[in-house]
């Protein structure tokens, strides 16, 4: 007895973890579980101010503990997770977008209450929830669920252990089929949007854990190091590698919407509370692809040619999918989806290059994108009619007469979208073709291709916003709050400002542009 | 390298665009004013540096260069130099824009009524965003000829779009909405297709530059060569336009306000076709020559199919920017034929065409303002009425037809001797344009000035001084450049020298033996 319990202790060691290089990942945590403790004991009157304060400071001082570590490169925890330049960008991205979301999460000006309803679980257009609409109540819990899906996000990008990707994949798909699911107007559409994504998402990851299954049968283990090590020298069959990635990527296809794994964007998109929309479409979209960065760049790094055609098809079908069932969304919340999956596909340019080069590009990308996508989401939220936020396009046809200034920055972020020079979505492009260029300049060409079919919807908003007579009762501009209008003019400044002077950023991303393995 | 001088020219208008554009709507009459005072400030500021330029022998060819690094992750530089060819084209886009804000200054005015023809229910528009529009567009149109990095080049290319679309889109005729689309994304599309060949550029020459001086003879012949030089190519033709990339153009041109279709035919598309001389030849030599032909037969089937489209035209805007094709005809004949009057020909071509289109539209937007109708047979017998506005256009549509005594006539005349050292059958055919254009013209002046004298047109009134000083000093430099080019043509010459020896050409001995009359 005494003897095996002495051979357990002999071969289970504690794993030395360096809590300073996990200190952002502690600190959301942290302040998550403070947001639940608030929840059970501050007075309901004061849970908003409580909730918020929490959040932002959880989230700032997460930041700012990203800056410090800046230059870090090691591997903690048995190797499982793997504090690097490019992981820590990815974190320090999602933590700004993060904070902004917030801020358009506490807009309470424009709506009653919030865009988040006051109490998700009472039955649609029952009395109560007629009687609950009208004040000003907002379920506050949406604050820690953010938080969890943070810091969710924040250990994705940096899992080298697949067992642990797929944890801190769920630690931040769970709060985010709930936060779907919380809108205050058009509240059915909400709940089927997130039962839509929880019932797709959980198929994803169950086609992500079965990867990982065949994977560890592959190579005897889930670290990414230890498989690439495996594919290098193992005289093994390769199916199970192959297999074991393939299911591997479309669980991770799948959380950054690209096509063939795009179909539930849309819907989602349009469902959920815009705030939360705005969130997923950077946040989650920038850890996404911190994961499949680090998944194709540190686990199958020997094995490219293999994955690298997969990659193509799936950027194109992407860019295919996105740039052309774009063109036929009535909806700007679609519309946006879809220049998202386009999004998606030119990103996965990047990627292709399978260089320092690419590494940058890709991180430039998903950040210049993150503040484009967030700052658009937030413009939405101003324009409004009676029955909430007015997303057809054609409620905004002569909206140029009624706000010069709302139109004109919608403007700006739909160039930028649509990568006209003198804006970050411009920089971005270039770098991530440049990067390509030199591996795969047909898949370039066709990216510039279906850059220009994309390019033809976000022209049609401008369009419809500028040269277009305005309807006879159509909606109105709301005079945003304090923190959206903080967070749409940071939004709107770093993209006109980055497509000028992008230089420190692009610094900043070639110097992070290491992943340890 | 950091001479300011070109820095600061671009940057006025810029400046005065911004000035403009912070004004409020009601300020409409001290947006003109600054306007125009902005611009004329520019034409000095040209002019002061145009006679700086040297012209001698030993000149550099890229002058008052300046370099400041700007994306140093990309080796991206604020570059910018003028050789002969830019500083023309320059000071004949400067000299257009006063023209056109004289020309444009009650086109949207809501008191003495809009002379713009508008969408049936459009709402006024906002005077002061016109101004700046077309400040800003000037910034942008300088700054496209000075560039000498390929990346700035590209970006002032395709930001050049945002305005002119705008001033489509915002102040345009009634399918204004389709035609700035149309415009949009015809430019985009070879915006695009340019900037896959920028990329691939920048990769196959290993150069760690965009100056357009470190790149050139660094791309190697072959294949890759050729599908570089088609980026480029389909980008300038769609903006020049060549047939048959051209469709966009009469719909732009039909439906911008006179004032700004001045501007888009008369200077954008010059971008095209300065695009082929400063960066399709240089940079893509073998190519050049390799496609040359091609290029020549689609100039030539230009100049007569839309020479032939232009008579058949009612639409007055729409006929002038038929011409305007016909025209891009004749200047890329020039340019591919690689001889030094073909080349020397084509760009004081350019020259002449934006001066000349540029004062066609103003004059037809004139004669539109005051019968509100585009379609020529609403006119008739107006030159007894307006004497002065049919005096103007008679000299306008003379110069596009290449009279005599108007510098056109000395381009064209170039163009085509050039051509005709080296492919006699294509000169041939491109001459008879020249009689189609004969048509065109005085078929056009016929039918809107003379004849019997209708009711609505007796009350026309005739140009004040305000619309005679847009068009008069557009029409006297047409005729002074074709009175005595010389000064031009010497800036000129050396540019042209200098790009044909990049695409390893020179000019043609003349086989005595079949030269007519064996003068040499």
């Amino acid at each position: 007895m005494s003897r095996l319990l002495m051979a357990e202790t002999a071969t289970i060691h504690a794993p030395s973890v360096s809590y300073h290089a996990l200190a952002p990942i502690l600190i959301v945590l942290g302040a998550a579980m403070l947001g639940v403790l608030a929840e059970a004991l501050v007075p309901r009157a004061e849970r908003y101010t409580v909730q918020l304060g929490i959040t932002v400071v959880g989230l700032a001082a997460a930041l700012v503990t990203v800056a410090l570590l800046h230059g870090t490169s090691e591997t903690t925890v048995a190797g499982a997770l793997a504090v690097d330049g490019a992981g820590l960008f990815i974190q320090g991205s999602v933590l700004v977008l993060a904070i902004m979301s917030v801020l358009l999460i506490a807009e309470r000006s424009v709506d009653v209450g919030s865009a988040i309803v006051a109490s998700a679980a009472v039955v649609v257009g029952s009395p109560t929830d007629r009687r609950l609409a009208r004040t000003g109540l907002i379920q506050t819990e949406v604050f820690p669920l953010l938080l969890f899906a943070v810091s969710g996000m924040l250990i994705f990008p940096i899992s080298n252990n697949l067992l642990l990707m797929f944890v801190a994949l769920e630690v931040l798909s769970l709060p985010l089929y709930l936060m779907a699911g919380l809108s205050r107007r058009r509240r059915l559409l909400s709940q089927e949007a997130a039962l839509k994504y929880f019932l797709l998402g959980a198929f994803a990851s169950a086609f992500f854990l079965y990867g990982l299954a065949l994977l560890y049968g592959y190579a005897n283990s889930v670290d990414l190091p230890a498989i690439l090590k495996a594919s290098q020298a193992s005289p093994k069959s390769d199916v199970l590698l192959f297999v074991g990635l393939a299911l591997l990527l479309v669980g991770l296809l799948f959380k950054a919407g690209i096509a063939p794994f795009h179909s539930w964007t849309p819907d989602v998109y349009q469902g959920a509370p815009t705030p939360v929309t705005a969130f997923m479409s950077s946040c989650t979209k920038i850890a996404a692809f911190g994961a499949i960065l680090r998944v194709l760049y540190v686990g199958f790094n020997a094995t490219a040619w293999n994955w690298r055609p997969i990659v193509w098809a799936v950027a194109i079908a992407s860019m295919a999918v996105g740039g052309i069932f774009g063109l036929t969304q009535t909806d700007l919340k679609r519309v946006l989806a879809y220049s998202s999956i386009a999004h998606a596909g030119f990103i996965l340019v990047g990627l292709v290059a399978l260089t320092k080069d690419g590494i940058s590009s890709v991180l430039f990308y998903v950040l210049t994108y993150g503040f484009s996508t967030m700052a658009a989401f937030g413009v939405l939220m101003l324009v409004r009619d009676a029955d909430g936020e007015a997303t057809h396009l054609a409620q905004w046809s002569g909206l140029a007469r009624k706000s010069p200034f709302v139109a004109s920055v919608m403007t700006v972020l739909l160039m930028s979208m649509a990568g006209i020079p003198l804006t970050s979505g411009f920089i971005a492009k270039f770098s991530v073709f440049r990067a390509a260029f030199h591996v795969a300049a047909p898949l370039v060409v066709i990216a510039l291709v279906f850059s220009a079919v994309a390019a033809f919807y976000y022209l049609r908003i401008v369009v419809l916003m500028f040269f277009a007579e305005p309807p006879e009762n159509g909606p109105t501009i709301a005079i945003p709050g304090w923190s959206t209008a903080v967070a749409l003019t940071f939004g709107v400044v770093v993209t006109i400002v980055l497509g000028l002077f992008p230089q420190p950023i692009l610094d900043l991303a070639a110097k992070a542009a290491t992943l340890v393995g | 390298m950091h001479n300011p001088a070109l820095v600061i020219l671009v940057l006025i208008p810029l400046i005065g665009s911004v000035a403009v554009f912070s004004l409020r709507q009601e300020q409409a009459k001290l947006a003109k004013q600054l306007s125009l005072a902005v611009s004329l400030i520019v034409v000095v500021y040209t002019a002061v540096v145009g006679f700086a330029f040297h012209t001698d022998a030993h000149a550099e060819r890229f002058q008052f260069r300046g370099s400041w690094s700007w994306i140093k992750a990309f080796n991206v530089h604020i570059a910018v130099g003028v050789d002969g060819i830019a500083l023309v084209l320059v000071a004949m886009s400067v000299v257009l824009v006063p023209a056109v804000v004289l020309a444009s200054w009650n086109s949207f005015d809501s008191r003495s009524g809009a002379e713009e023809i508008v969408a049936p229910g459009a709402k006024q528009r906002s005077v002061k965003n016109y101004f700046a529009l077309l400040l800003l567009l000037e910034f942008f149109m300088i700054g496209v000829f000075t560039a000498t990095d390929v990346f700035l080049f590209y970006v002032f290319f395709e930001a050049m779009l945002v305005p002119m679309y705008f001033i489509i889109g915002s102040f345009g005729g009634p399918r204004r909405q389709y035609a700035a689309m149309k415009f949009f994304l015809y430019s985009l599309v070879g915006g695009l297709l340019m900037l896959a060949s920028v990329i691939g550029l920048y990769v196959t020459t290993g150069s760690r530059s965009f100056a357009i001086t470190d790149l050139i003879g660094k791309v190697p012949d072959g294949a890759t060569q050729k599908w570089l030089f088609l980026g480029f190519f389909i980008a300038f033709a769609i903006k020049a336009p060549l047939v048959p990339f051209h469709t966009w153009l009469p719909d732009a041109g039909a439906e911008a306000p006179a004032g700004g279709a001045a501007l888009l035919v008369g200077v954008l598309d010059k971008v095209g076709t300065f695009g082929f001389l400063r960066y399709c030849l240089p940079l893509f030599p073998g190519a050049s020559r390799y496609f040359a032909p091609t290029i020549l037969i689609l100039s030539v089937i230009g100049i007569l199919y839309a020479a032939f489209l232009a008579i058949g035209q009612r639409d007055m805007k729409r006929l002038v920017a038929y011409t305007s094709v016909a025209h891009f005809g004749f200047i890329g004949l020039g340019i591919f034929a690689f001889t030094t009057q073909g080349g020397t020909g084509a760009v004081l071509y350019m020259v002449n065409h934006g001066l000349s289109t540029g004062a066609l539209f103003i004059v037809v937007g004139l004669l539109i303002a005051r019968g509100k109708s585009r379609n020529v047979d609403d006119y008739g017998g107006a030159a007894k009425v307006t004497p002065i506005l049919a005096g103007l256009f008679l000299l306008t549509g003379l110069s596009a037809l290449a009279l005599p005594g108007m510098s056109t006539f000395v381009s064209e005349f170039l163009v085509l001797v050039g051509t005709f050292t080296r492919h006699k059958g294509l000169a041939v055919l491109a001459t008879t344009g020249i009689v189609l254009a004969a048509i065109y013209v005085l078929y056009l002046y016929q039918r809107t000035f003379q004849g019997r004298v209708s009711e609505k047109v007796a009350k026309f009134r005739d140009l004040n001084v305000r619309e005679t000083f847009a068009v008069a000093p557009l029409i006297a430099l047409i005729i002074v450049l074709g009175v005595y080019p010389k000064p031009i043509l010497d800036v000129i010459n050396p540019a042209v020298r200098a790009t044909l020896h990049d695409v390893h050409q020179s000019d043609p001995t003349p086989d005595l033996g079949t030269a007519v009359g064996g003068v040499r």
